[in-house]
């Protein structure tokens, strides 16, 4: 019998229907993935299944009956316990009072029994097999240990269907190997596991079933050894296996390289990076590989001027310049779409219209405006050009999929026309289809005589992508690979030391 | 939905409270609409301050506690006398009128004239007060400067009026500016100083202002050495008493702020930078926005707002008395941002909505004292009508009554 079904499940936002009618099960037992492109409305279920949207229309039963859960909290009593992409947890607390929030131990008196809580805390983290102290603030693990922690918190409630939305996009190769053993072992204990990712090898590692969306439509659901994975990847963008090879054969590196863009000497800055050289010529993609926290998204901070190098020279085109600040790295040309693009990147009260001209604008001054019909047609135009799904410009940004914000970040840093753009983990939690325009549109952007610094935790789409190859471990430039020397092979070689 | 109607759907709730509000007094209290056009004796000069019990001489100072009092009983009179006087009740006006002078001669006269009027402070508060929240911050020290400002513009209309400063020999008609600009300026710095706390030193905004809020008194204290010190000189006193154009000269103040910042935040970029820094700072300054410049300014223009209220109070009663001058006003201001739609989180922010929730507020009092509720207890009556205009605002709180009638409908239905 299945465990979760849910029947015609419907859903209209502002004029936008996310959902269209979607019939879909998960049995006890089995880790079912749910796969689709951003805005194909796996979200969107996922909120509906666990009470944070109520259904426009269609119903969801849980254990045999019709359940319609008001809010996260009640469908967690039901047993449906949520672990979401951003980690959603408290960092000032500690990893004990984060895991049991809500649900203290309390002493005869009914104060909160901290030493109980404490052993309960490492009971929910040793079944996940982590050690550490959970008496410490959450805040002073890294994302990965706090991702963990949110899953170990989704554990101690008693659970009977765990939903991981992208659980693993900021887990390293070693930690994704321990939550799938986790998984596993879950399964084993009788536990239905909802698994959405956009790591395509990750699903075939573990799921037992697919279930595929697109364009909030069930397009079906699938035993994952029935289903090959070109076809999969067919069937979530609406297109052939054939074309899709197309799409992969179609990066053609840019071969030919101008003057230098951006240099830099030895900049460094104490206790986040020791000092690197860096240099980059015109319609060149460089990489920066290396494991997280290897000091990659530090290199970019540093060049935007985000956390200013305290060593180290650098300059612009030939002249001198000193980004300590982002302003001053803005006005010389240079864009950084950062990492975390919830808290660096989208206004999410603004409009789209806004979000996309705010870096041009600032550059511009206060003083400098656009009128309302340029800001409109820059909108316009960038929407078609990424082809970001919205009704109009006018959409506040929080109410696009992860991808589509990802998008109208990098129409942003488009409209102000750089010279040099840094793109930190661009492809994260976004699907195939956008990763494969993403690259392609880098490409074509080298193509013009931008040049590009491009991070990413996917070797292979550094290798692909890539002209040339920084690579970095423990905060230090640990070797540089260029042109034929790029190869998986080497570039691990570089990065295990 | 189209652009318009989104537009102005945050001043929808404050318009149907004020409507509200405005509606139970045409039925409740008399003459409450009624508006007069009076004509002002062109020969008349500026009358003495009318504190009761005022023997004094302009531009001397006075004892503290005996003007405290009389100051705010002056307000509750004054209220009372316009519906009187619009009434028909007393005789002559002109002889008692005490509003100042006039140009054109004429000018309207009545309840919702004095609403206007006596909400010009918290108007002009609540433009400065609407920007730093929308940065996300706060500034409760406007009512202490206003005190600051109040206190040096009597201190050096009172040493020009007595020859010992610079500028007394340009005559009364015209001296009168430099206590204003005095004024706006040590107000202006005033909010400079807040903004470097918050913005250069990252002080939390609350902690920052509330430094300013407490000494800000002792400031103005120290200025006027403790005594309130009253003046009459005909330029000052006609900014919150003289009228031109039918109204009172403080709402063209109010109608000329309103304007300028108008202008200034939504026909430049200033506006859009607010409210991104207001909504997720870190993602602005990623943007290349000089997120600490931005906020910095709003608390200058927040000084220099308060710096004009306080110029009002002090014209208003002619004399700057640095207990009492805006005293608690910083909250009315925060309340009309709120009821206007802007959200103490930061983010968007809407002038206008400031300006009805002001105007709100003001009604609201002036309600009370015709009312005859005992200025003491004001306090509460207002509180609770706060507490609804801020329950039919909240999205949740109108989703559950609606259901609510919704299912008795369902259920009346059935029967």
């Amino acid at each position: 019998m299945d465990l979760l079904q849910t029947k015609g499940i419907e859903k209209q936002f502002l004029g936008v229907k996310a959902l269209k009618g979607v019939d879909f099960a998960v049995k006890a037992g089995e880790i079912h993935a749910l796969m689709g492109e951003n805005g194909a409305g796996k979200s969107t279920l996922i909120k509906i299944i666990t009470g944070v949207y109520p259904a426009s229309a269609g119903s969801v039963y849980f254990n045999g009956k019709e359940c319609k859960f008001r809010s996260p909290l009640d469908a967690e009593h039901a047993g449906i316990s949520t672990v979401y992409q951003e980690v959603n947890l408290l960092p000032d607390l500690s990893v004990a009072e984060n895991i049991c929030i809500g649900r203290e131990p309390r002493t005869k008196l009914g104060f909160i029994d901290k030493k109980e809580r404490k052993v309960q805390a490492r009971k929910a983290l040793a079944r996940l097999d982590i050690d550490i102290n959970v008496g410490e603030n959450l805040s002073s693990y890294s994302i990965a240990i706090q991702q963990l922690v949110a899953i170990a918190r989704a554990l101690d409630v008693d659970c009977k269907l765990l939903i991981l939305d992208e659980p693993t996009s900021s887990l390293d190769e070693n930690e994704v190997k321990e939550l799938f053993k986790v998984m596993k072992k879950l399964r084993e204990e009788g536990m239905a596991i909802i698994f959405i990712t956009h790591f395509l090898d990750q699903v075939y590692e573990v799921s037992d079933r697919i279930t595929i969306l697109r364009d909030g439509q069930l397009v079906g659901s699938y035993d994952a050894k029935d289903l090959p994975r070109i076809e999969m990847v067919a069937k979530m963008i609406g297109k052939t296996p054939d074309e899709i090879n197309q799409m992969q054969a179609g990066i053609v590196k840019n071969t030919k390289f101008g003057e230098t863009v951006y240099e830099a000497k030895g900049i460094g800055r104490v206790g986040t990076i020791s000092p690197v050289d860096v240099s980059i010529r015109e319609g060149e993609q460089l990489g920066l590989a290396g494991l997280l926290g290897s000091g990659r998204s530090e290199i970019a901070q540093i060049i935007f001027g985000v956390d200013p190098h305290d060593s180290g020279t650098m300059t612009m085109c030939g002249k001198s310049v000193n980004f300590n600040s982002p302003q001053k790295a803005v006005k010389a040309k240079v864009a950084l779409i950062a990492e975390d693009r919830k808290v660096t990147g989208i206004i999410p009260d603004l409009t789209i219209r806004e979000n996309i001209m705010l870096a041009l604008q600032a550059s511009k001054g206060i003083w400098k405006t656009m009128t309302l019909k340029q800001q409109e047609e820059m909108a316009e135009k960038y929407i078609k050009l990424l082809r970001i799904k919205t009704p109009s410009g006018e959409q506040l940004i929080k109410h696009l999929s992860g991808g589509n914000q990802q998008k109208v970040l990098i129409a942003r840093w488009l409209a102000t026309n750089p010279k040099l753009l840094i793109l930190d983990e661009p492809t994260r939690g976004i699907d195939v289809g956008a990763k494969a325009e993403i690259e392609a549109l880098t490409q074509q952007l080298c193509g013009e005589g931008m040049a590009v610094i491009f991070i990413s935790s996917e070797l292979e789409e550094v290798v692909r992508d890539c002209d040339r190859v920084i690579v970095l471990r423990d905060r230090k430039k640990v070797g540089e690979v260029a042109g034929e020397d790029i190869s998986l092979k080497n570039v691990m070689k570089l990065i295990a030391g | 939905m189209n652009k318009s109607s989104n537009k102005f759907r945050h001043l929808v709730w404050p318009l149907v409270s004020l409507a509200l509000l405005l509606l139970f007094n045409a039925i409740f209290t008399d003459n409450f609409f009624k508006i007069e056009v009076k004509k002002q004796d062109s020969t008349q000069s500026v009358q003495a301050p009318s504190v009761p019990g005022d023997s004094s001489v302009p531009g001397t100072a006075i004892d503290p506690t005996e003007v405290a009092a009389a100051a705010a009983a002056e307000e509750v009179e004054a209220a009372k006398q316009t519906v009187k006087e619009s009434a028909g009740q007393q005789a002559v006006p002109e002889k008692k009128d005490d509003k100042g002078v006039s140009i054109f001669g004429y000018y309207l006269y009545g309840t919702p004239i004095d609403i206007l009027n006596q909400g010009s402070k918290v108007m002009v508060l609540a433009i400065g007060m609407t920007l730093v929240i929308a940065t996300g911050g706060i500034d409760i020290s406007v009512g202490a400067v206003m005190a600051i400002a109040g206190a040096i513009a009597a201190l050096l209309i009172s040493m020009l009026d007595a020859g010992n400063c610079i500028g007394a020999g340009m005559g009364p008609s015209v001296y009168w500016i430099i206590p204003v600009l005095a004024a706006l300026v040590l107000a202006t710095l005033a909010g400079f100083w807040n903004g470097m706390l918050v913005a250069g030193f990252g002080i939390q905004p609350m902690v920052a202002t509330l430094v300013l809020m407490v000494a800000g008194r002792g400031v103005a204290q120290l200025i006027t050495d403790g005594q309130i010190i009253t003046f009459d000189n005909p330029g000052l006193v006609f900014l919150c008493n003289g009228h031109a154009l039918f109204l009172p000269f403080s709402v063209w103040i109010v109608v000329a702020m309103y304007v300028i910042f108008g202008l200034l935040t939504r026909k430049t970029a200033f506006g859009l930078f607010i409210e991104s820094v207001g909504n997720n700072e870190r993602a602005s300054r990623y943007a290349g926005i000089e997120a600490r410049r931005i906020k910095w300014l709003t608390y200058v223009i927040c000084g220099f707002c308060a710096g004009m209220a306080g110029l009002l109070a002090a014209s208003n009663i002619k004399c700057a008395d640095s207990n009492n001058a805006g005293l608690n006003l910083e909250l009315d201001a925060i309340l009309a941002t709120v009821i206007g739609g802007t959200s103490m989180a930061g983010g968007r922010f809407f002038l206008s909505g400031s300006l009805v929730g002001a105007i709100l507020i003001q009604t609201l009092t002036t309600t009370m004292y015709m009312k005859n509720v005992s200025p003491a207890i004001v306090a509460v009556p207002k509180a609770m009508v706060v507490i609804i205009v801020c329950l039919l605002q909240s999205p949740v709180f109108r989703a559950k009554v609606l259901s609510i009638f919704a299912s008795k409908a369902a259920k009346g239905g059935v029967q």
